[in-house]
């Protein structure tokens, strides 16, 4: 009952906004319904209003979703200080990062559902309902620990939320098991996510043992780049507080967490084109290209430049702690990470095909609208949520003003 | 190499097919009051290996209707069970494939696959024989006047039915299984579409209905399997069954009687005196992508 009356509080919180805010909603809002229209087209005539093919099985949504599994992981690189350690600066926004990690959740779980070929069939694979080939399937194993991640970081941040709306101490006893719990979860949503692609023996790009680590380590980049944009923004637009201290301590473990990344690369590199197997023709078509097609070869040299720069912003203290270069560093780190997942880890994977055969793949309209949408959507309830966490920690709303305030009017 | 990029072309109709359709609306009618009730009895309905023999002969007798209205001649939807003590295995003899591509359409003909847009079980690769087996410098798309090319050989390809599937272990609802008689089935209404097992599949054997697959209805054949050659809808993956609807009737597959020079070669693996048996046991046998150990039961050879 009680939590009932924190939602119906919130929700007040919610509609009342400045011009600024509504229109951001509004903004947000044209923008889902731009794309759902490209989502009843797809419905109408199937996924051949995409440009995925049957060589290219799989594309822009997947390479999203791999992207946003990474983001809602990275939620721990914050959790993991704060709570372990109780480094203070950090702990303060931890809340933050996990409502990140819910949004990022719920575009992955949009990202899966538009592209599978029968949406309606989709309780086949949910637990008890329908028949998880467990524990053959990745896929299956994927759908479970993405759901219990989601869950369980729900239940955390509502449970938070609603103590500090009722100016009530939390149950440690209870939460502070399941935090500890969403560390190993959150590895393992990514790593499972790995294994999908690694599983593949018939797919030599990604069947390779580094690429789980690999996830986790540009995972460990790109969500807290993520977080450093978004909590500049909140700085700077609401009531949001966060210590400069705290932001240079999240930069400096994504300095280390990019150079594992490219390490890992650089070690994948040289396996492939020293021992010159017919298995680097993967590389080769992102590097250098195969034949004519060069497709993606800008992409594949941009991601890795990026990533050098972004490296080299964040290792050196100086421009780490410059909001300017912290900022260009963390918008490199973003891009370098999505031109990875969404092109550079992809693509290649599938392209030569399993048959030798080249097919050019680039997202269509629809798929580019759709995507959008869900962006749209991960932003609106981001935009939302963060809304009655902003005013819970730091503009006094909670039960006793509240009470205060109907005193005061009556 | 060469570049495929299927188009999207709205649905033509003509004047015949314009008939056909307005005789079928009328039936169509008198079904429409319980086409709800089908829809959601479809939409329920558990995967294949979990029903009941009731309920199977249910979803037949829906199927049968159904398919009998949209393509107006009658349809047999079997279920037939594997035939007791068979393996099957099936060969391809690479010297004397000549690439002509009978059995390409010989199959889309027997197995109702899509016409707009195009979909194949087998896909033929052209390669040089300077190069051997090589994947990465055949070509799938060759088109000749006359076949075959000089200095070329030819490598058709389909669902080789491995006794290790990476396909059957990847599908996250378990709706793509090995049978007893080694036929590798899908049940294309417990697929969702993921398309995990094109993934997985090292051999490009699996195929996905991206659009709403067409059939005309002069070019249908009505008699199907349920894990096969039926009708299939939008969203889901298909593949080669070695004819299902056939071979378990004791027939050979479509591209079997097809091939104009003999090059193809099927049979029960488990019977010692079977053609395949010979030759697994006398000729130069290779299969694709050992390395993987996927197990093909499909083997190449060389007759010559």
């Amino acid at each position: 009952m009680k939590f009932i009356r924190f939602l119906k509080e919130s929700f007040q919180i919610v509609i009342k906004g400045s011009p600024r805010y509504y229109t951001w909603l509004a903004f947000l809002f044209i923008l889902i319904v731009w794309g759902a229209s490209g989502y009843i087209q797809q419905l109408k005539h199937g996924l051949l209003v995409t440009n995925m093919r049957d060589p290219v099985s799989w594309g822009f949504y997947i390479g999203n979703f791999t992207f946003l599994v990474g983001v809602a992981a990275a939620a721990i690189l914050l959790v993991i200080p704060a709570y372990i350690y109780n480094w203070k600066p950090i702990k303060e926004v931890v809340l933050f990062g996990e409502l990140l990690a819910i949004c990022a959740m719920i575009m992955v779980i949009l990202f899966v559902i538009v592209d599978i070929g029968n949406p309606t069939r989709l309780w086949h694979m949910m637990p008890f309902l329908g028949k998880l080939n467990i524990p053959q399937s990745l896929l299956a194993w994927d759908t479970v620990t993405l759901l219990g991640y989601f869950i369980l970081n729900c239940f955390i941040v509502g449970y938070l939320l609603n103590s500090l709306f009722y100016k009530k101490e939390y149950n440690k006893k209870l939460l502070t098991p399941l935090i500890l719990l969403s560390v190993p979860v959150a590895i393992s949503i990514h790593t499972v996510t790995a294994f999908i692609y690694n599983g593949f023996a018939g797919r030599p790009y990604w069947n390779s043992a580094l690429l789980a680590p690999k996830f986790l380590a540009s995972a460990f980049c790109s969500g807290p780049a993520v977080l450093l944009i978004l909590f500049q923004i909140l700085k700077k637009t609401t009531n949001f507080e966060i210590k400069d201290e705290a932001i240079w301590k999240i930069a400096e473990l994504m300095a280390y967490a990019m150079f594992i990344n490219l390490f890992f690369f650089f070690a994948e590199v040289f396996k492939e084109i020293y021992s010159n197997t017919e298995h680097v023709v993967h590389l080769k078509y992102l590097f250098v290209g195969v034949g004519e097609n060069k497709d993606i070869v800008f992409y594949g040299w941009a991601s890795l430049i990026i990533s050098i720069v972004a490296f080299l912003l964040f290792l050196i203290p100086k421009t780490r702690k410059n909001p300017i270069t912290l900022n260009i560093g963390a918008v490199l780190i973003w891009f370098g990470v999505y031109i990875e997942k969404g092109i550079a880890l992809l693509i290649p994977g599938f392209t030569p095909d399993t048959m030798g055969q080249v097919y050019i793949y680039r997202p269509s309209i629809t798929e580019i609208k759709i995507a959008t949408a869900i962006f749209a959507i991960g932003f609106l309830i981001f935009t939302v949520v963060t809304k009655i966490a902003i005013a819970i920690n730091f503009e006094g709303f909670n039960i006793d003003t509240l009470k205060r305030k109907k005193a005061t009017s009556a | 190499m060469s570049i495929q990029k299927t188009t999207f072309s709205p649905k033509k109709v003509d004047r015949r097919s314009f008939l056909k359709a307005a005789a079928a609306t009328s039936s169509a009618a008198a079904l429409a009051a319980c086409g709800d009730k089908a829809a959601i009895e479809e939409f329920l309905q558990r995967d294949f290996r979990s029903l009941s023999k009731e309920k199977i002969a249910k979803i037949i007798e829906r199927l049968e209707a159904e398919y009998a209205q949209k393509y107006g001649k009658a349809f047999t939807v079997s279920t037939k069970e594997p035939i007791p003590e068979t393996f099957f295995g099936y060969a391809l003899d690479l010297s004397r494939c000549i690439g002509c591509r009978k059995c390409v359409y010989a199959c889309v003909d027997e197995n109702n696959q899509s016409r707009d847009p195009q979909l194949h079980w087998i896909q033929v690769l052209e390669m040089e024989k300077e190069k051997g087996v090589d994947f990465i410098d055949a070509n799938l798309y060759y088109d000749h006047e006359e076949v075959p090319h000089e200095g070329h050989f030819y490598v058709p390809i389909a669902c080789q039915h491995c006794k290790n599937p990476p396909c059957v272990k990847s599908c996250p609802v378990g709706a793509t299984w090995t049978d007893s008689d080694g036929i590798v089935v899908i049940d294309y209404n417990w697929c969702i579409g993921c398309r995990c097992c094109m993934a997985a599949c090292p051999y490009g054997a699996r195929h996905f209905n991206w659009g709403r697959p067409t059939l005309p209805a002069e070019d249908a054949n009505p008699n199907t399997h349920y894990l096969g050659n039926r009708p299939r809808m939008k969203g889901v993956v298909e593949k080669c069954t070695w004819c299902i609807q056939r071979v378990r009737e004791g027939r050979y597959p479509a591209c079997v009687e097809a091939c104009p020079v003999g090059a193809r070669k099927f049979g029960n693996l488990l019977d010692k005196d079977s053609e395949i048996r010979y030759i697994l046991e006398n000729k130069r046998v290779l299969i694709l992508r050992e390395v993987l150990n996927t197990q093909p039961k499909f083997y190449y050879f060389y007759s010559t």
